[in-house]
């Protein structure tokens, strides 16, 4: 049986539907997964995406020609039937199935297996061929429990509060940031917003999404208009002349990589909370099996082990390179 | 071990050492002396002796965690510690025990006498039993390494505060070979005398490098030496016996067998701090042929005949037993001369020699030829100061020689290990030779972190080749490595090793057709090997 789909130097393309999907050059027509900036490139002649991913796309991206599709809706598209379905990555994010002829391939985008209260759950799509990121793919990335977790992070700031310290708290605007935010405890104290994150949650509450009570910082906002405040900042923010005006403070990360005691050094931040929207481990390899797919082909992240690993679990795994980056510190990559 | 997992985690998860501080001061005052004294011992690199090899660890943690070995591998490369890789892929702990952390050291060091089934078994039941910070330190434990951002001075500060002593006085206390199974937290932080071990060295006086003559003064309150090439070294003789040690706090006294005698000729109670040197015919040779002394724990007779060694003293530090460092250092070192004077010129031992000048002009042209002397430049010593101990501003100054330096080529990368793992930090470079690029050095530091973050981004986009954790990537970057020494080497494609080489810039202005070539390389090893 042919392929579903070809790996281009342009993006993840479908010969049968003519399209492609989260390509980082310009194409015709576009299949996007989610919003951030790897996936989600500008110039393309058309979009389509899910409902809850379009209104970021258009902040983001400015005027496109975009169509938007509910989950689990079918879209014919040439010769393929293509759908979304919940990735649990972000709100609005998905899985994208293409099925030609009785062949069914996913492309995963990026994606989580655990419910984070926020993003739509992560739903198994059983198909043959899934194409999966391993940002994480090594077993040393084992995710905090949600409980736990949230648990930490109320301990820091209430701490920080109790001791006249400004908490600021790095992560992605779109989604880690807004996740942090519906699981905090804002009775600690108020919560402020850097500039790039509090548009993006601007978009998301225009989109029905409920997100607790958060104060944009201005040149006016400090410490002391704002004492015992949690200041939620995009990772490039962090280490900046900005985070000054805060007073005493104590910085803290939210990433994955924070599982890795040298990676939490390097940062000087005083604080890593391990917290991915990519899965974990344990998430990739469960996530895999569900889908009963024999071939596999491994985009970003550890993907020669991840290969191997999966080879020597029965798969026909593969590597595949491509322009996503998943989940990373350097600051000019890290605010997607 | 809770309390002490606690005491990591507030130290780990600070950058501030005011809050480092405070959190071990409060450990010295709540845990047990027991603990207490093991924390010191940890801190202060005296780690329990291993009763396990690390194979055998990765092993049972891999075959634990259900991961064939090469995966582990694979992981370790990444976490780049052993620990901390053991910790976060084995599964949860299913029981929860609370021993003191003297209890988990008592139980490593049982490990020694019982066969590898009985070992497998404590261990895995012990990774089965502690929380991930406490499995974490325990398996450090094991493995023997403990170096977790705490410095000796950081102790003492802590311990200065939780006891009320002198900081100078517990570094002091803290010196020597001492071990938790040899002394007790009262001997050897609440007894009133550090010299009642006679093996005690004083603690080092270490300069900064020199950055201008403007705050010194007058030239005439100085004292200028040559900064010599070799191993610092104490030599202690108390008691009939002597013991010499670097200043790592390593016990070197075997190493050098040829000193032994010099315990027949100088007084009881001397405490002499100088540089361990290869010296022949009254000239200290190159530290090429030092280096062939170090590491080893015996001397065979070749070695010794061709790379003898002697104690170039400047410095005392005790006299007939008394310990005299706050005397003025021209008053130690006129004691010092008489002392020296009055031991046969076969032995070995010389005094360092002060180098006159009048002018800071004059000291520059005495810098200059220090390499000729197999000098490493120059010391500059107040002539009233005393003998501090660490790192301290003001009365000492070294001042070095410029490093040799050549510009080469990137060829290959690797990520590096602990806080720079996910890093590409570690390179091997290259010289031109016609078309060709001759690998001839590594070199790990020099750079920002910036730039290390600029450069791995670069490496990811741009790798040719993977071999296991190094990659191959095209030769465009540029350079400059700075070096203290070079020396032939059969071992090495190029024919030479450096000595100590690091990044000293990132020459972006560089093309890669103006790198140095193997010609310049092969007229450095003439000129200066």
């Amino acid at each position: 049986m042919a392929d579903v789909l070809s790996f281009t130097d342009r993006g993840i393309y479908c010969p049968a539907g003519d399209f492609y999907i989260d390509p980082w050059r310009p194409v015709d027509r576009a299949l996007i997964t989610h919003g951030h900036s790897d996936h989600a490139r500008p110039n393309m002649g058309r979009y389509l995406a899910t409902d809850g991913t379009a209104p970021v796309m258009r902040h983001r991206l400015g005027k496109i020609d975009l169509q938007t599709t509910a989950y689990g809706q079918v879209t014919q598209i040439g010769d393929a039937a293509v759908s979304f379905h919940p990735a649990g990555h972000v709100p609005g994010s998905a899985q994208i199935r293409v099925a030609v002829k009785g062949e069914v391939w996913v492309v995963s985008g990026d994606y989580k297996t655990v419910a984070d209260g926020l993003s739509e759950p992560f739903e198994p799509v059983p198909c043959h061929a899934f194409i999966t990121e391993c940002t994480f793919g090594l077993p040393i990335f084992k995710w905090t429990p949600e409980d736990m977790l949230t648990a930490q992070i109320n301990a820091w700031w209430a701490a920080n509060a109790a001791a006249g310290r400004t908490s600021i708290l790095g992560a992605y605007a779109l989604g880690k940031a807004q996740r942090l935010l519906t699981t905090v405890n804002a009775d600690i104290g108020p919560i402020l917003t850097h500039g790039a994150i509090e548009n993006t949650n601007e978009v998301l509450r225009a989109q029905g999404i409920t997100l607790p009570e958060t104060i944009p910082v201005t040149p006016q906002t400090t410490h002391k208009t704002h004492p015992g405040a949690l200041v939620l900042a995009t990772p490039s923010a962090l280490g900046t002349t900005w985070t000054r005006k805060f007073g005493p403070s104590s910085t803290a990360f939210a990433s994955g990589w924070m599982a890795l005691r040298g990676v939490r050094r390097r940062r000087a931040a005083d604080r890593g909370f391990v917290v991915s929207d990519h899965a974990d481990w344990e998430g990739l390899n469960t996530a895999i099996k569900a889908t009963g797919a024999i071939r596999i082909f491994a985009t970003h992240g550890y993907t020669t082990s991840f290969q191997r690993w999966l080879s020597e679990q029965g798969y026909d795994a593969h590597i595949v390179s491509t322009d996503y980056h998943g989940e990373t510190l350097d600051a000019d990559e890290a605010d997607a | 071990m809770k309390d002490f997992a606690a005491l990591f985690t507030r130290i780990d998860e600070s950058t501030k050492t005011t809050v480092k501080t405070a959190a071990l001061a409060d450990y010295f005052q709540t845990a047990t002396p027991e603990d207490r004294l093991w924390t010191i011992a940890l801190f202060t690199g005296r780690r329990p002796k291993r009763t396990i090899t690390a194979t055998r660890l990765r092993e049972w943690a891999a075959e634990v965690a259900g991961l064939p070995d090469w995966l582990f591998e694979e992981s370790y490369s990444i976490v780049g510690d052993l620990a901390e890789t053991i910790a976060l892929v084995l599964p949860p702990a299913t029981e929860s025990e609370n021993q003191t952390l003297t209890h988990w050291i008592s139980f490593i060091k049982s490990l020694s006498v019982l066969e590898d089934d009985s070992r497998k078994a404590g261990i895995l039941k012990a990774w089965d039993s502690l929380p991930s910070t406490e499995r974490f330190l325990f398996t450090k434990l094991l493995t023997g390494g403990f170096r977790i951002g705490v410095s000796a001075k950081l102790i003492t500060r802590a311990l200065a505060q939780a006891t009320g002593q002198e900081e100078a006085t517990l570094t002091h206390k803290l010196m020597g070979n001492w071990t938790p199974d040899t002394t007790t937290w009262d001997a050897l932080i609440e007894a009133d005398d550090p010299t009642a071990d006679l093996s005690r060295p004083y603690p080092f006086y270490l300069a900064y490098g020199l950055d201008g003559f403007d705050d010194l003064g007058p030239p005439a309150d100085w004292s200028a030496e040559r900064k010599w090439d070799g191993i610092r070294g104490q030599l202690i003789v108390r008691g009939g016996d002597h013991h010499l040690w670097s200043r790592g706090e390593d016990l070197m006294t075997d190493r050098f067998p040829e000193l032994a005698q010099l315990q027949d000729y100088l007084p009881d109670g001397t405490v002499l701090d100088g540089e361990v040197l290869a010296f022949r015919d009254e000239t200290p040779l190159s530290f090429n042929a030092l280096q062939r002394r170090i590491g080893r724990k015996t001397v065979p007779k070749k070695v010794l005949t061709e790379a003898p060694v002697i104690l170039m003293a400047y410095d005392l530090l005790e006299h007939l037993g008394n310990d005299i460092r706050d005397w003025p250092l021209h008053k130690r070192r006129e004691t010092l001369a008489a002392l020296v004077q009055d031991v046969p010129s076969a032995a070995p031992l010389r005094l360092s020699a002060t180098v006159p000048f009048r002018t800071w002009d004059d000291l520059s042209a005495a810098r200059d030829q220090s390499r000729d002397l197999n000098a490493e430049g120059l010391m500059l010593k107040r002539r009233d100061s005393p003998y501090l101990s660490g790192r301290k501003r003001g009365d000492w100054w070294k001042w070095k020689i410029d490093p040799l330096t050549i510009d080469a080529v990137m060829i290959y990368a690797q990520a590096g290990h602990g806080r720079r793992a996910n890093l590409f930090t570690d390179y091997t470079f290259a010289v031109r030779n016609g078309n060709d690029l001759v690998p001839f050095t590594k070199a790990y530091s020099g750079l920002t972190d910036a730039e290390f973050r600029e450069i791995t981004t670069w490496v990811r986009k741009n790798t040719l080749q993977r071999f296991g954790p190094v990659r191959q990537v095209p030769p465009t970057h540029v350079f400059e490595i700075a070096f203290e020494g070079i020396q032939a080497s059969p071992r090495h494609k190029s024919g030479v090793a450096l000595r100590f080489p690091r990044m000293l810039r990132w020459r972006k202005d560089k093309p890669v057709d103006e790198a140095n070539t193997l010609d310049d390389l092969k007229e450095l090893l003439a000129t200066f090997g």
